[in-house]
């Protein structure tokens, strides 16, 4: 209830702060809170909208699909072996920290501007932090649980389903919701760079119009939307780590 | 260790090589990708042409002025976040949702505060890499022990002292990953910033070279790119791994 409360209070805040920016710099590039909450609401009504929506969500909701079903069996395959682990750790790294964005053209070329380049697009920024934290959730395991499962006789896949997926779910989970949020921003990032369709091409249109109404409705939503997922998804990862114990 | 990174480099051969044979033998279009070795050769023939020295020296200065500040003031805001756990706690959940919003949205606003110039970009490296160090340095110092706090105190050490002399040692690998990870994120930062909205820089070369189909000039910029920021984060993850290893034994 207090971190609700306190939630609440950091909201508070960063609007104040927000409110504070636009007077001191004025409406050459901000807009106050309420009238970006009004222009918002008038988007979300507006005709068109939605189409543009349902598209980001489903080439979000692919690619994340995708980064979660990648990112984990990569995980698991590198996790299980010690060896596979230490070649593969540091190639996973290095990839994960490169900027990404650079490999954006080969993308287009690959697959065409469309939705098979932004599913990629998002699906390459998520991958990467669920492998990684998949391959150090299990690597941080205890080792007994190995020794069970061969114990117990299990196959190798018997042993990842029923004994290393549960016991490392909690620190699954975190590597899932940095690659939640990362493979959001691939996602619109490819709409931003090379398509017709997509709230990433909204606000890329509105960038290159100078719309400043426009700009600050679109970043609000996704702001908002990026927040309430994140809390949402720390709230799971609290209860899955305080069950686990 | 050493037949991990012997297995590693084997396997990186491979997939240049298995590039190489594909795009010679024409299974991967040309239109799409060169063989690597001319990649090489490209990037060795644009390198000594002197053409794009003055955009690769432009990024680098861009992206080392992002990263240093984004380590001063993010260490700043990080040892003040962490005095009061409320407020700790509080801002959890936005910094992990800070890394899903597109910084590049507020580019324009940017250009309205600091200008059409350079500033913006620097801006948005920067702000992609303050909040890594802010969240590295209240966790390195969530996991100062109380008891080192205490002998702190004990000895009357005033608070510089103390940071110096314990805290610093202490927390010193975990802010290391700060470090790392403010340099690839500025990387991404100053880099996407190039790409997508301005007429410098060696993200812009790439885009440019993009849109004029230049493949025998895109390419090898990728590979320069990615190879300049591969080595700094390599060099970086090493002296993590360096620290926190040298932890683990002492």
């Amino acid at each position: 209830m207090t971190s609700a409360r306190n939630n609440l209070l950091v909201i508070l805040a960063l609007i104040a702060l927000w409110q504070l920016a636009y007077w001191a710099i004025g409406d050459l590039a901000l807009r106050p809170p309420l009238d970006t909450l009004r222009k918002a609401a008038a988007l979300i009504a507006s005709e068109g909208f939605t189409a543009h929506l349902a598209e980001t969500m489903r080439a979000f909701a692919l690619a994340l699909g995708i980064a979660v079903v990648v990112g984990v069996g990569l995980g698991f395959c590198l996790g299980m072996s010690r060896l596979a682990g230490e070649v593969g750790e540091p190639l996973l790294v290095s990839f994960y920290s490169l900027p990404k964005i650079t490999l954006y053209p080969i993308v287009l070329l690959i697959f065409g501007i469309g939705m098979p380049s932004k599913i990629a697009f998002g699906a390459l920024h998520g991958i990467m932090p669920i492998a990684i934290f998949t391959l150090g959730a299990l690597r941080n395991l205890p080792p007994v649980l190995g020794r069970t499962s061969r114990a117990l006789r299990l196959s190798r896949w018997q042993s990842a389903w029923t004994v290393l997926l549960p016991a490392a779910r909690p620190e699954i989970f975190t590597g899932l919701r940095l690659g939640f949020s990362l493979t959001l921003i691939g996602t619109l990032l490819g709409e931003m760079f090379a398509s017709q369709r997509g709230i990433g091409f909204l606000l890329m249109q509105a960038i290159g119009l100078h719309d400043t109404d426009l700009i600050m409705a679109l970043t609000l939503l996704i702001v908002a939307f990026a927040i309430t997922a994140s809390m949402a998804l720390l709230a799971v990862d609290k209860r899955l780590r305080h069950g686990a114990a | 260790m050493k037949r991990a990174t012997a297995i590693r480099l084997a396997l990186i051969a491979a997939i240049v090589l298995a590039l190489e044979l594909l795009t010679r033998t024409g299974i991967i279009a040309r239109f799409v990708a060169p063989p690597p070795s001319e990649m090489v050769a490209g990037l060795w023939r644009l390198l000594l042409s002197g053409r794009v020295q003055p955009a690769i020296a432009q990024t680098l200065g861009k992206i080392a002025i992002a990263c240093a500040s984004a380590i001063v003031v993010g260490s700043a805001v990080g040892v003040a976040v962490q005095r009061s756990r409320a407020v700790a706690d509080a801002m959890a959940p936005f910094f992990t949702a800070y890394y899903a919003v597109p910084v590049y949205a507020f580019y324009p606003l940017m250009i309205a505060i600091f200008g059409v110039g350079e500033a913006p970009q620097v801006v948005i490296g920067f702000m992609l890499a303050v909040v890594a160090v802010v969240v590295n340095t209240i966790n390195a110092l969530d996991r100062i022990p109380r008891v080192l706090r205490k002998t702190a105190a004990v000895y009357g050490m005033s608070p510089l002292e103390a940071a110096r002399r314990i805290y610093l040692p202490h927390a010193g690998p975990y802010l290391a990953t700060g470090v790392k990870l403010a340099v690839s994120y500025s990387f991404i930062g100053v880099i996407g910033a190039e790409f997508i909205m301005s007429r410098v820089g060696i993200g812009h070369e790439i885009v440019f070279a993009y849109n004029n189909f230049e493949n025998e000039i895109m390419y090898p910029l990728i590979l320069f790119v990615l190879l300049v920021a591969g080595t700094v984060n390599g060099l970086f993850y090493a002296w993590e791994k360096r620290l926190l290893s040298r932890r683990s034994r002492s």
